[in-house]
């Protein structure tokens, strides 16, 4: 019985996340069409090119559909209302939560920091949700099980969270109110009526949002596989070993600094993380790359300076950005419980 | 009728004034359509998520784009 169970799901894993048959295809079609070997540099490259992009693009449209059909019986004005009943470190988790199922872009950021701080939420709920929202979704979640696997995926997650509310309740502890910006303590607060929408209103949203990611994204995508494809093929092993491998002890910090001004969703950084990955870098380093992206932007530090001053902002980055640090040396350490 | 399209001049915020402008020549109806892009204004509605679509003074979208049909539903 058990047997049967395992092998669901690793067909699930090989076939549907990881799509083990496209893979196939796209050989047979590198081999046969193009005339190259994919074990050879260029037929490799053209082979991790072309399987990438359709791979993460197929994902990308699926994801995004099940995500905002979900997403969409949580608007944030609702997400604002659950959370103005809680208090405490129980607010922070909750936050964190509803961080990872509330739609969120960064241009949305100014309103809801807004919207929560006139509901009176506690700075560090409200930090614990801006946290987790770029962090840690659904579609992170099944994104990462199709590339590093199931236990990698879920390490992610919950360390993306973990990250969220110790972040948020830090933030509250240091009791930084007098740090929000003055025009933002004096808006209101307006709890608009929630109106439900049909499932065919939500099918609708959800393919517009699909069109709306794809065009944000496709170009990100194109240049993540690209730069993913010339780590796979074509810089030595040795180079990427020396800089962000194992050689060298600052790699984890590297990472991290690297990461943090780039603006990309988890669906350009991926093939990028994918490639170091398969050069033997650490996983740990991976996954800082990877939550230095998503986590923390320059657009989404700028649109923050808007409503907190300074000193806000710069505690918030420093806590994200260590919080990175440690989680990825801690799975660097502790990779071999993971690969 | 007075129709507000809230947002701060996102790409969606131009597509629903766009689609809100068709549903009503289409309609035929009287109407006068406005863009709020303050942000004190947008959340006096409890707004958090734009754009969106206030009808006489009552917000009948939030956070997403309908089609010119949808909104017609809605005028």
């Amino acid at each position: 019985m058990m047997n049967v169970i395992s092998q669901i799901f690793s067909w699930i894993n090989n076939e549907i996340l990881k799509m083990t048959w496209l893979s196939n295809i796209i050989q047979r079609l590198v081999e046969n069409v193009f005339g190259l070997s994919i074990k050879e540099r260029l037929g490799g490259s053209l082979h991790f090119f072309i399987y990438d992009t359709i791979k993460i693009f197929i994902l990308l449209s699926v994801l995004i559909f099940l995500i905002s059909y979900i997403q969409s019986y949580f608007p944030p004005e609702r997400t604002k209302k659950l959370l103005g009943n809680i208090k405490g470190i129980k607010g922070n988790i909750l936050g964190a939560l509803l961080g990872t199922i509330t739609p969120f872009c960064s241009c949305s950021s100014i309103p809801i920091f807004i919207g929560f701080n006139a509901a009176g939420l506690p700075l560090g709920i409200t930090f614990s949700f801006l946290i987790s929202s770029p962090l840690v979704d659904l579609a992170s979640l099944l994104i990462l099980m199709s590339f590093f696997g199931a236990k990698i995926a879920i390490a992610y997650v919950v360390v993306g969270l973990i990250l969220a509310v110790i972040g948020g309740t830090i933030i509250d502890k240091l009791r930084l109110e007098e740090y929000v910006e003055g025009y933002v303590k004096e808006i209101e607060n307006v709890d608009a009526e929630i109106i439900e929408m049909t499932r065919g209103e939500r099918i609708s949203y959800s393919k517009q949002q699909v069109k709306d990611v794809f065009q944000k994204v496709w170009l990100y995508v194109l240049i993540g596989v690209g730069i993913g494809a010339a780590i796979h093929n074509w810089i030595p092993e040795s180079i990427i070993q020396n800089v962000v491998g194992n050689n060298n002890p600052f790699a984890v910090l590297l990472a991290t600094a690297v990461g943090i001004p780039m603006y990309a969703d988890i669906f350009g950084t991926l093939p990028i993380a994918e490639a170091l990955f398969g050069k033997g870098v650490g996983i740990g380093t991976v996954l800082s790359f990877m939550m230095a992206v998503t986590a923390l932007s320059l657009p989404s530090i700028i649109m923050l300076s808007k409503v907190v001053k300074p000193k806000l902002l710069a505690i918030f980055v420093a806590i994200v950005a260590t919080g990175i640090i440690i989680i990825g040396y801690l799975f660097n350490a502790f990779s071999f419980l993971l690969v | 009728m007075i129709i507000k399209v809230l947002g701060s001049g996102c790409a969606n915020c131009k597509k629903l004034e766009e689609n809100t402008k068709k549903a009503v020549e289409e309609l035929g109806i009287e109407a006068t359509i406005e863009k709020v892009t303050d942000f004190k204004q947008i959340m006096a509605y409890g707004v958090m998520k734009t754009p969106a679509l206030v009808v006489d003074e009552k917000v009948k979208i939030m956070g997403r784009v309908p089609s010119s049909e949808e909104i017609k539903k809605y005028l």
